[in-house]
């Protein structure tokens, strides 16, 4: 089981944000400048302290959704409604303002770059930020299917078919909607499922790991689905979030 | 002082029960690492092993035969959530140690899927765990470690191991898998040990 390292000393880094990038109506992208950064793996988090002037604070773990690299990084935050950190990071946020993270965080939802194996990703809504790490890293085969209810709802869109046109074969990417189709669609909403998997999912024989991020609900169905379809269990890493109030 | 994020207010709540850096939810977010494993109850056992190999197991029936408990407790993730009042019911880890002979230090819980954490067998003890069953007043479900998990609130909550399978007592200390992933050794969410290095 390969493990990313966490760095041995943890300290609360200040963070500046240097430009902010709308993804959809309610979710936005983070730039955030951290001297000294040296970079993540791709899936790794970060935990997020805000302090207000009377020093109450704050903390949330968000994923990476930048390629590696050093003193930038980049955070994707879905709008929780009433939720305390998330609405903040969304709509008040601009760029000088300064906040405070801790991290590369998580030493299993990892993809090293240099994992020769195919990848599976599997995304739901706003869990597909560490994905979008991985795929803007990837150097090999990867395949990405994404479940949103709508084209407007979805993250990346145009960074997801960018990386696809550059991936050169490598990266193929695969939108699925639940709920509303783009205008003009051969294929009407529907919920992923095993035929959905099987269409997109390697061969039983290579030796492929699938990374599957989401709400609790989508990753529960996605991994069980997966197990249906013959991928082995051992090869199937899940990160989930649920509707905690972030 | 931390540094004092502009725009930033906050929405403050009465929660002195709440360990530091934590916030409190009113749902149950789930977290593990791969798939859930589906254990049917027929096939389902629990062991505790000692230190010489010595083996204690219990069917299904045998381990909800056993003396229940119903402690509510507050619970604490690592990823910085808190739930207040959680209802369970389950067998105290007293009750499945009562008759075993050890000298262990040290528990590995393992779990059905290959989940392992460990602990020090005193935080076992002296009613401070349990091996739960019912949430809610409910059979506990698979996502939240249905059948049976290991309970042990005083720690984060990567230490209440899910689908839980066996309790092997140890004379050394075995890091498990979180443990050997970067985070801390014991998880005392009110001395905020998350990681190694906290």
């Amino acid at each position: 089981m390969a493990r990313a390292a966490i760095p041995v000393r943890l300290t609360w880094q200040p963070a500046t944000v240097a430009a902010t990038r709308a993804e959809t109506a309610t979710a936005r992208t983070l730039v955030l400048d951290v001297d000294g950064w040296t970079g993540h793996v791709p899936g790794q988090h970060v935990d997020v302290r805000l302090t207000a002037p009377d020093g109450y604070t704050a903390y949330r773990s968000y994923s990476i959704a930048s390629a590696p690299g050093p003193d930038r990084l980049e955070v994707t935050v879905q709008a929780v409604p009433d939720g305390e950190v998330s609405p903040y990071l969304v709509d008040v946020a601009e760029p000088g303002d300064q906040l405070e993270i801790r991290g590369p965080l998580g030493g299993w939802f990892v993809r090293r770059p240099a994992d020769p194996r195919p990848a599976l990703l599997i995304g739901g809504g706003s869990g597909v930020a560490p994905l979008m790490s991985m795929v803007r890293a990837a150097t090999n085969p990867t395949r990405l299917l994404y479940s949103t209810r709508s084209p407007s709802d979805a993250l990346f869109t145009a960074d997801l078919a960018a990386a696809q046109t550059a991936g050169d074969g490598r990266i193929a990417v695969t939108h699925v909607y639940t709920r509303v189709a783009p205008p003009g669609s051969p294929a009407p909403p529907r919920r992923l499922d095993a035929d959905a998997l099987a269409r997109v999912a390697w061969p039983r024989d290579a030796d492929a790991v699938a990374f599957v991020c989401g709400p609790t609900g989508f990753v529960e169905t996605v991994a069980d689905l997966l197990v249906d379809i013959g991928h082995d269990p051992t090869n199937i890493r899940t990160e989930r979030f649920g509707p905690t109030g972030g | 002082m931390a540094l004092i994020t502009r725009g930033f207010g906050g929405r403050r709540r009465d929660d002195t029960d709440l360990p530091p850096g934590q916030y409190r939810t009113d749902d149950f977010p789930v977290l593990s690492a791969g798939p859930t494993p589906r254990i049917g109850l027929d096939r389902w056992e629990l062991a505790v092993v000692t230190e010489t190999g010595e083996r204690s197991t219990w069917s299904w029936a045998e381990f909800t035969a056993l003396p229940a408990e119903e402690p509510t407790v507050d619970i604490h993730c690592v990823t910085h959530w808190s739930k207040f009042g959680t209802r369970w019911r389950g067998v105290s880890v007293d009750t499945l140690l009562a008759d075993v002979e050890t000298t262990a230090e040290y528990v590995v819980a393992h779990s059905y899927g290959g989940y392992t954490t460990n602990l020090p067998l005193e935080d076992l003890l002296d009613g401070q765990a349990w091996v739960a069953y019912e949430f809610d007043g409910e059979p506990l479900v698979p996502v939240h470690g249905g059948p049976a998990r290991l309970l042990v609130p005083h720690l984060y909550f990567w230490k209440s191991a899910k689908w839980l399978r066996a309790l092997e007592l140890r004379l050394d200390d075995e890091p498990g898998f979180w443990e050997t992933a970067g985070y801390h050794n014991y998880g005392d969410p009110w001395r905020e040990q998350r990681y190694l290095s906290d």
